[in-house]
């Protein structure tokens, strides 16, 4: 990159500097202009001169010039106006130059802020650019916090200086020299004097600000270095808890924020330093003016008036001078950052553009083998994990690679990823060396994974689709203003040197997924979702979303109609027992006393709190139905036994997780309530404290609490009152409850209980296990399946995929590759975070995947599991970086057969 | 059954019965009541223990498997406790137990388990005497059937 910012801003914005600085030139004219009319009015109307007597007139506008030999050349005589008309037409000329100049000003300062953003912009590109190209070895050294830092705000202030680069120092260096030459033609000495000053003010000040610079660059990099950190702290915050070094971290944290705080306290220091040096020294010349120039006139070799127009001048001179060399320090300011950053990002050997360029066409079948050449690689501390390896793979071949974590293999499969880059030898395929082919056709026909997974944050489907993103693929149709922005967009991308592709086009290859397009690539993803034995978590995770039935009314119609189904199913096979269906007439022993009395679920629970405490409503219903008394008993016998349960417990204690009436806080509040009620009948207890002992009741099951409150009398009354719940609820409460209804879609409740349209029995140790394998059955039976498992993979994965477990993420990860038709599969311990046996089923299900159909790709695995090998045409067996044995399958086994006879 | 018959049930078990009745009652309260019918496995051997299961009701056969199929080691009835080895030591399951009547259990889950010991020490006392119960009688079976081998061996 550039090393210098006023090159590369000259090199990319050449010709708006030149455009600007002419039209501030041509600004100039009316801002001169402007100057010289308050003059004329006062002079002129206001004052009389040129207006002999009351009728008297002057020429308004008159164009006259005077030219060398021609004479005085009169184009336009002008308008006659009296005192009161050329007062106002002066007037209307001073509020015309008023708005011309604001205008000019405005028009210039969007155009500088346009061209500091685009100049930004194409920075910022730039640098993310070099980091797509960044070798793997320098992205293993840099945080990335602190590259993003770089990006993000480092370069910020670059933007806000390309405006002004040229412009500035153009106009004020002009305003100064114009205001010294006007001195210096007043007075020789004085504008000797003032000349002389500046010069001081020229070389000292930079000088001095050169500590500036250095204290601003040790800014930069320890605020830059704390932003690494505070993002170590927040990614590492497991092992730092888990290690009580908490206080470690507080200390570095300190220690850095000491040092920055000494950095800016310094720089404070120095500037203001520098600023008093500058006043200083703008305001010691008018001492010298004053003194000088006094005691020339006194002598009499300076007239009073040049003495006059001189200190007059001089005004005009320290403003542009303070603002020149502000601006000089804003550049070099800028310029240092900016080599910050350069040196960052001038990394050597950058991959070149031309590997990575895009590629809309289908990258041809890789025909040639796989090969390394003589290869060795070596790790960060420069020791070779991998020595001499010459291996081939053959199109179509399957090779094992055996030999544990130091033997090599996981080395050389990460070569053949790409993801480290040979110290010595070659990778090639074919003849051409893997480095020097297109990604396009590597990152193409050779499909990567190993156990280290990086999931970015979005849908569990754009994960698994992710590697086939490759290229915007079909051209999107925009219409009236979306096509207005389309334009705009790609006018400035390019402007800003931004390549233009489209995000909104549908990058999903589908031929490169052996589907032919949107229709069919679900098939293509349940089938590795299967292999890698992901679908039932992403079923799993579909079940228990939520989904807005408007949208899907054929799927939630679906969906209800499938209680029925479930019952029939449970009854046949004798497991009615396992789920309390939801029945309008009876009570469902399994949910809650507040569901049942609901007969529905609370969607907002804010809302409900507060209508619980303070609406009328309940109390009512409640009295009405005969239940207030019984509940106030049951809340009061639930706190009791809930106060006695609980009450020696630490607040932390794991049990209270277990207690789902009141937070371990409220306890002590409660024995308190207790102690107050105890003994007193209802009437004579305070409102407040009824409802906080009736409201217990609402979260009490009688299997799981086993407090033996319900009776099959109240149970009767509770059902009883639902009807007044759902009638009678008044219109400022609807919308809180969402009532339960056998034949409608709950848009509250997840698909698994709108499914179950009930509560799972207690008595079951694997109740919801069994229950979600006969649903899962249901699905499939009813060809609901898959419309289910999309709802899964609209599941938000989190940053870096931490809502999944690291096993799920490893089989994501697995199936991303998977679903790729490639020439090449590299599987570098791919599944690490799973046990052995699910190891083994997947590594099959995957090698029949893969070996399925027409297709016969080559296989690399490198294998934890010396039993798979079976599977393979070759291994080849690696042990302290060197390829000791590289044998087919057969006659290996027979050798190891005879060795044990032998034996 | 409800929480108060739990507390009767637990509290006549040797591990429990030196507990107080306020603490049998919180953990009754943090375990799960599970039923099953006959012939069904409350865990099988090899499994990674999760929890300890105290027989409210019913019977139930604890069986090992061998190189010859399963051999029946024990039978476990009302008020005993049965899994409580593999919480206690993080090992898989030693035995399968499969229940040969309908039965009904308090499921004391292995957190809940080990908390109560670091609360209750007397618990974790009758624990370490049940168990040196246990490991002094099958010693004797040990060898008694190391002599019987001896004895067909000569």
């Amino acid at each position: 990159m550039e090393p210098f910012l006023s090159r590369y801003i000259w090199t990319h914005t050449r010709k708006q500097q030149l455009w600007i600085l002419l039209v501030v030139a041509l600004s100039m004219v009316p801002y001169f202009l402007s100057f010289d009319l308050p003059k004329q009015i006062v002079n002129g109307p206001i004052q009389g001169a040129g207006f002999d007597g009351p009728e008297a007139t002057q020429p308004f506008l008159a164009i006259s010039f005077d030219l060398p030999f021609f004479g005085e050349v009169n184009l336009f005589s002008g308008f006659d106006l009296g005192r009161e008309g050329m007062l106002l037409a002066l007037s209307l000329v001073f509020l015309l130059l008023v708005i011309i100049n604001g205008l000019f000003k405005f028009y210039i300062n969007t155009y500088k802020g346009r061209l500091g953003e685009r100049l930004l912009r194409r920075i910022r590109f730039e640098l993310v650019d070099r980091v797509l190209r960044f070798p793997p070895g320098y992205l293993k050294r840099v945080k990335p916090a602190e590259i993003s830092t770089m990006i993000k705000d480092e370069v910020e202030p670059m933007g806000g200086f390309t405006g002004d680069a040229f412009v500035q120092p153009a106009l004020l260096g002009g305003q100064a020299l114009t205001a010294l030459i006007f001195i210096l033609l007043q007075s020789f000495w004085l504008g000797i004097i003032a000349a002389v000053i500046v010069a001081v003010q020229a070389i000292i000040i930079p000088r001095m600000r050169r500590r500036l610079l250095v204290l601003g660059r040790e800014r930069q990099l320890t605020a830059r270095e704390l932003s690494g950190r505070v993002s170590e702290i927040v990614d590492g915050i497991g092992t730092i808890r888990a290690h009580d070094t908490s206080n470690y971290e507080r200390a570095d944290i300190a220690a850095r924020l000491g040092r920055i705080f000494q950095i800016r306290y310094d720089l404070y220091q120095w500037k203001f330093l520098v600023k008093f040096l500058n006043n200083f020294l703008a305001q010691v010349t008018p001492f010298l003016f004053y003194s000088i120039g006094g005691y020339f006139a006194l002598q009499g070799r300076l007239d009073i008036g040049q003495l006059v127009a001189v200190i007059g001048a001089y005004k005009d001179l320290p403003g542009p001078l303070k603002e020149l060399i502000d601006w000089d320090q804003a550049r070099q300011d800028v310029q240092v950052k900016y080599a910050q950053v350069v040196e960052q990002f001038s990394v050597e050997p950058l991959i070149d553009p031309k590997v990575q360029a895009i590629s809309v066409n289908p990258a041809a079948p890789l025909t040639g083998a796989l090969a390394a050449v003589n290869l060795s690689v070596a790790d960060d501390g420069g020791s070779k994990v991998v020595e001499h390896i010459s291996l081939q793979i053959q199109p179509g071949e399957a090779v094992a690679i055996t030999g544990g974590t130091s033997g090599g293999g996981e080395a050389l499969a990460e070569a053949f990823g790409r993801l480290t880059w040979p110290a010595t030898g070659r990778i090639v395929i074919g003849d051409a060396d893997i480095h020097d082919l297109p990604e396009a056709v590597v990152g193409r026909r050779i499909s990567y994974a190993s156990s280290d997974v990086f999931a970015f944050q979005g849908s569990l489907g754009d994960n698994l689709l992710y590697g086939l993103k490759h290229a915007p693929l079909t051209e999107v149709a925009y219409e009236g203003d979306r096509e207005v922005h389309r334009k705009w967009e790609l006018v400035e991308a390019k402007l800003a040197g931004n390549p233009h592709y489209d995000l909104n086009s549908d990058w999903i290859d589908y031929q490169a997924a052996g589907a032919t397009g949107p229709d069919d690539l679900f098939t293509k993803i349940r089938a590795v979702l299967d292999v890698v034995q992901l679908s039932n978590d992403v079923l799993a995770l579909a079940v228990r979303s939520t989904i807005d039935p408007s949208e899907h009314e054929a799927f939630a119609g679906e969906i209800v109609a499938m209680r029925s189904a479930l019952r029939q199913r449970l009854e046949a096979e004798k497991l009615s027992d396992l789920v309390v269906f939801f029945e309008p007439g009876s009570y469902n022993v399994e949910a809650t006393v507040g569901e049942n009395l609901l007969f529905g679920t609370v969607t907002d629970s804010n809302r409900w709190e507060m209508a619980l405490e303070e609406h009328p409503f309940f109390k009512t219903v409640l009295k009405r139905a005969g239940l207030h008394e019984t509940f106030y008993g049951m809340g009061l016998e639930i706190a009791e036994n809930v106060v006695e349960l609980f009450r020696d417990l630490p607040p932390d204690h794991p049990f209270f997780q277990q207690l789902t009436f009141m937070t371990a806080e409220e306890i002590p509040a409660y024995e308190a309530l207790l102690q107050k009620v105890r003994g007193k009948p209802l009437e004579e207890v305070s409102e407040d404290d009824a409802i906080r002992i009736i409201r217990l009741c609402f979260g009490y099951i009688e299997p799981r609490h086993r407090f033996g409150l319900l009776t099959e009398d109240l149970m009767q009354k509770i059902v009883e009152a639902r009807r007044e719940f759902s009638d009678g609820l008044p219109a400022d409460l609807v919308g809180i409850i969402e009532h339960y209804q056998p034949d409608r879609y709950m848009a509250s409740s997840s698909i698994l209980d709108n499914v179950l349209f009930g509560r799972i029995g207690h008595k079951h140790t694997d109740g919801s296990e069994r229950i979600r394998a006969i649903v899962r059955d249901l699905f499939e039976s009813l060809g609901l399946h898959n419309k289910v498992l999309v709802f899964g993979l609209d599941f938000d994965v989190g940053a870096g995929g931490k809502r999944l477990t690291s096993g799920q993420r490893q089989k994501l990860n697995l199936a991303r590759a998977l679903i790729r038709v490639s020439d090449f599969y590299i599987f570098n311990q791919p599944l690490l975070a799973l046990d052995q046996r699910t190891q083994d089923q997947i590594t099959r299900k995957a090698f029949a995947f893969l070996r399925d159909g027409e297709r016969k790709p080559a296989i690399l695995w490198v294998l934890a599991n010396q039993d798979l090998t079976e599977l393979f045409d070759r291994v080849a067996h690696f042990e302290n970086g060197r390829l000791v044995r590289d044998e087919p399958v057969e006659t290996r086994s027979t050798d190891s057969d005879y060795k044990e006879l032998a034996s | 059954m409800l929480l108060k018959d739990e507390v009767e049930m637990l509290r006549r078990i040797t591990l429990f019965s030196g507990l107080p009745p306020a603490k049998l009652k919180l953990l009754a309260f943090t375990s799960d009541r599970v039923m099953y019918s006959a012939g069904e496995d409350l865990f099988n051997q090899g499994d990674i223990g999760d929890a300890a299961y105290v027989i409210l009701s019913g019977n139930a056969d604890v069986l090992v498997s061998t190189p010859n199929g399963q051999l029946k080691v024990a039978e476990v009835e009302q008020n005993s406790i049965v899994g409580e080895i593999a919480i206690l030591c993080n090992t898989p399951r030693t035995a399968t137990v499969k229940t040969t009547t309908a039965l009904e259990a308090l499921r004391i889950r292995k957190d809940d388990f080990l908390k109560l010991l670091a609360d209750f020490p007397e618990m974790a006392v009758e624990i370490m005497r049940v168990l040196a119960d246990r490991l002094s009688q099958t010693t004797s079976e040990l060898t008694e059937a190391r002599s019987r081998v001896q004895r067909a061996e000569a």
